[in-house]
């Protein structure tokens, strides 16, 4: 049961996450609601990595125990760049926006619709 | 047989012979048309637009623009388009609401049922 | 040198434009023309690899490329488990077919951008993200490598949505474009969310290697969901369609013309997930139901929000929606019969080849279609269909290419959206009638609309304020007019094309253990 906690937090990151999102008016917030399921992800996939008692894939005068797959390292650390650029793109929009709308307000974002 | 022909399991379609009907249309209507007078005759008066004795309308007046056309397609699906186009709030909030619908719509037509 | 390209066509298909968009900085200190020539050189070179590619996938059977190996027939290591280690390119039928026509596409939209996008300030951000565009694209769909897809998505979606913003347009394009951004990262997100439930069961992030192992758990069913949800998005599928006609609307037109297909690599994606991933393992019918109920809300609530639309690039993206309803509608129809040999022969093969053959029209007639309106919005400075009139009179080339677009896109004899549309509603009548004659309406409803815009456009007297208008430059008519000649060719020699590209293409994603075999046999 306990091994499991990590995937259950990524859970609860990722349905926090979504309800910042849905509930947030402010698109600054928005962002960072999208920022949250991101980081749940993260942890989703750095926990499917893990083995009890393994060691880093270092070949090097390792013990002969299990060793971690550092696939999963590589994908987070990749999504976790993916994620700062995303994440630094989308407030560059909303910066933009708040300059010609003179709002942040999601609701009031609307002159594109139907 | 002509290789170009398309078998789509129950029928077949032909292009090139599409295009050998169409050219012979063509130049039927292009006989026909050889047939009428080769110039408006006359002092050129009866060549002008004649709309019921009206003037001819200006170029502004004479154009009907794009939201007047389909009137009445849009007006017969009122009751259609009450629901559907106010659907499409441009509002992000909705658009991920959508989003997480469709997901657990999915989710249950593919992991319940 | 000819070997080395051979030998390295997947790799290269990826590196020349990264090259290129990285590179186009220095090169835009040099002026416009060695820019301008930069960036034709480069997409016109990495639409010659992808037809060298697809012309070795279709004469030698799918090509294996493994990313730092000495071979390709070290894909799996001999001590690794049977775990492919490194990224693995799986380049089949279906793959080399999407890279080609994305390829090309991405070199007539670069071409047409030369005469657009003359005046603009800021090109090398522009060229560069074209072709990082690009290159998302090609990537999506020649990676067999689930975790590298998602990274090709995410550059698809960075892209994208940095070009829709490029004219800011008063921050109305910026507002589609953060719409469109925000929307497609959240999928993307989800979709790493199912790249990680499949990871963590089958401890492999190659395609082929999760096929074999698929047992189709409960996670197995969420990550489905997440999957489609997340590509149905992508692809702007009905009723996930809410950013396409905000970003294509306000995207420059060369930008939405590429921005159709970067949506298609979405809809490959989806595609390559139901039959290559999970294939017969899971419930077919189920799924496959699910598929055409999106196809066909698609196609219908597209062409009905079209007919009422003012602006004419807005309309189109509605159309662009309805278009893709055809695609789902007849992988759909493909996939409900997967497991049944004597219905797909009956007519789930014609119904998967004539989704997959409108792929390919959709992208060129669409692409066609955005580029004259670009053209007009260039010429007049009005995307408002009540403000134009008479252009008809000054702008005769475009009218053309419009005329040629809509017929191919209302299904109109003997363009190509007709042959795509007539395989998809012989077989769908075999299926079920009362759908192929949904999609019959919709592609009357899609002439209708049409109708509508030439008129509005092109017909009535010269209009007094566009009397100056001209046409528009040489290279925009000779992008234009590319296009416009493959939309006849296309239709005038279907049976040409479906049987050397698009049979290949829908058999391999038929044939889910060739695609593992790929992989496992070390071709």
């Amino acid at each position: 049961m306990i091994e499991n906690v990590p995937y259950f937090c990524a859970g609860i990151l990722v349905i926090i996450g979504l309800v910042v999102i849905v509930t947030k008016k402010d698109m600054i917030k928005m962002v960072m609601g999208l920022a949250l399921v991101e980081a749940g992800v993260n942890l989703l996939l750095v926990a499917t990595g893990f083995i009890s008692g393994g060691v880093a894939p270092i070949f090097t005068n390792a013990p002969s125990t299990a060793m971690v797959m550092p696939t999963v390292q590589a994908m987070t650390l990749t999504n976790i760049v993916i994620g700062i650029a995303t994440t630094a793109l989308l407030l560059s929009f909303v910066m933009v926006i708040s300059k010609k709308y003179g709002t942040r307000d999601v609701t009031e974002m609307r002159r594109l619709k139907e | 047989m002509i290789a170009e022909t398309l078998y789509t399991g129950f029928g077949a379609w032909n292009p090139i012979v599409w295009l050998v009907a169409f050219a012979v249309a063509i130049l039927l209507a292009w006989f026909i048309q050889r047939l009428g007078e080769p110039d408006i005759p006359g002092d050129g008066e009866s060549g002008k637009s004649y709309i019921s004795g009206n003037d001819e309308p200006s170029p502004e007046d004479g154009h009907i623009g794009g939201s007047n056309l389909y009137w009445g397609f849009t007006d017969a699906m009122k009751g259609y388009y009450a629901r559907v186009v106010p659907l499409h709030t441009g509002c992000l909030t909705d658009y991920v609401l959508w989003f997480l619908g469709t997901f657990a719509l999915l989710f249950i037509f593919i992991g319940v049922l | 040198m000819m070997d080395f390209i051979m030998a390295n066509a997947p790799a290269l298909l990826i590196a020349v434009p990264m090259l290129g968009a990285f590179a186009l900085p220095l090169v835009g200190r040099l002026g416009d023309t060695p820019r301008n020539g930069w960036i034709l050189a480069v997409t016109l070179i990495t639409a010659i690899i992808a037809a060298l590619l697809a012309w070795t996938v279709l004469t030698g059977g799918p090509v294996l490329y493994t990313f730092g190996a000495a071979s390709s027939s070290d894909a799996i290591p001999a001590d690794s488990g049977g775990i492919p280690i490194r990224i693995i390119f799986t380049v089949d039928a279906m793959s080399a077919f999407m890279a080609l026509f994305a390829a090309f596409v991405g070199f007539i939209t670069c071409l047409y951008s030369v005469a657009s996008e003359r005046l603009s300030s800021g090109k090398d951000g522009y060229y560069a993200l074209m072709l990082l565009l690009l290159v998302g694209i090609l990537g999506m769909v020649t990676t067999g490598d689930l975790f590298n897809f998602f990274v090709f998505l995410e550059i698809n979606s960075l892209a994208g949505a940095a070009l829709v913003a490029y004219r800011i347009d008063k921050g109305v394009s910026v507002e589609a474009a953060l719409k469109y951004g925000f929307l497609s990262t959240l999928a993307g997100l989800m979709v790493l969310y199912a790249i990680g439930l499949l990871y963590g069961q089958y401890d492999s992030l190659n395609m082929a290697v999760i096929a074999s192992r698929m047992s189709y758990t409960m996670l197995d069913k969420v990550a489905l969901a997440l999957l489609i949800a997340g590509l149905a998005l992508k692809a702007g599928a009905v009723p996930l369609h809410f950013w396409t006609p905000d970003a294509y609307s306000m995207a420059p037109a060369a930008v939405t013309a590429f921005l159709v297909v970067a949506s298609q690599a979405g809809l490959y994606g989806l595609f390559r997930v139901l039959f290559s991933v999970y294939g017969l393992t899971l419930n077919y019918v189920t799924v496959g139901w699910a598929v055409i109920i999106l196809g066909v809300l698609s196609m219908v609530v597209g062409v009905t929000m079209a007919i009422p639309q003012k602006d004419v690039k807005r309309l189109m993206a509605y159309h662009a929606v309805s278009q893709s309803g055809y695609m789902l509608l007849g992988v759909g129809v493909g996939l409900v019969v997967l497991g049944d040999a004597a219905a797909m022969d009956a007519f789930g093969r014609t119904a998967m080849e004539g989704g997959i053959f409108h792929i390919v029209n959709h992208a060129m007639y669409k692409g066609l279609l955005f580029l004259t309106a670009g053209a007009i919005f260039l010429q007049t400075g009005t995307r408002n269909l009540n403000k134009m009139g008479g252009l008809g009179h000054s702008m005769k080339w475009t009218m053309l290419f419009f005329i040629i677009g809509a017929l191919a896109i209302a299904g109109i004899p003997p363009f190509n959206g007709f042959a795509s549309k007539l395989m998809i509603y012989e077989s769908v009548f075999a299926f079920s009638p009362v759908i192929a004659v949904i999609a019959m309406v919709v592609s009357i409803l899609t002439l209708a609309s049409f109708v509508k815009v030439f008129h509005a456009i092109f017909m009535g007297p010269q209009q007094p304020k566009y009397a100056d208008v001209i046409e528009v430059p040489r290279p925009m008519l000779v992008a234009m007019g590319a296009l416009a000649l493959l939309t006849i060719l296309m239709g005038i020699f279907p049976e040409q094309i479906v049987s050397t590209v698009i049979a290949p293409a829908a058999n391999a994603l038929i044939d889910q253990s060739a695609y593992v075999a790929t992989v496992f046999g070390g071709v």
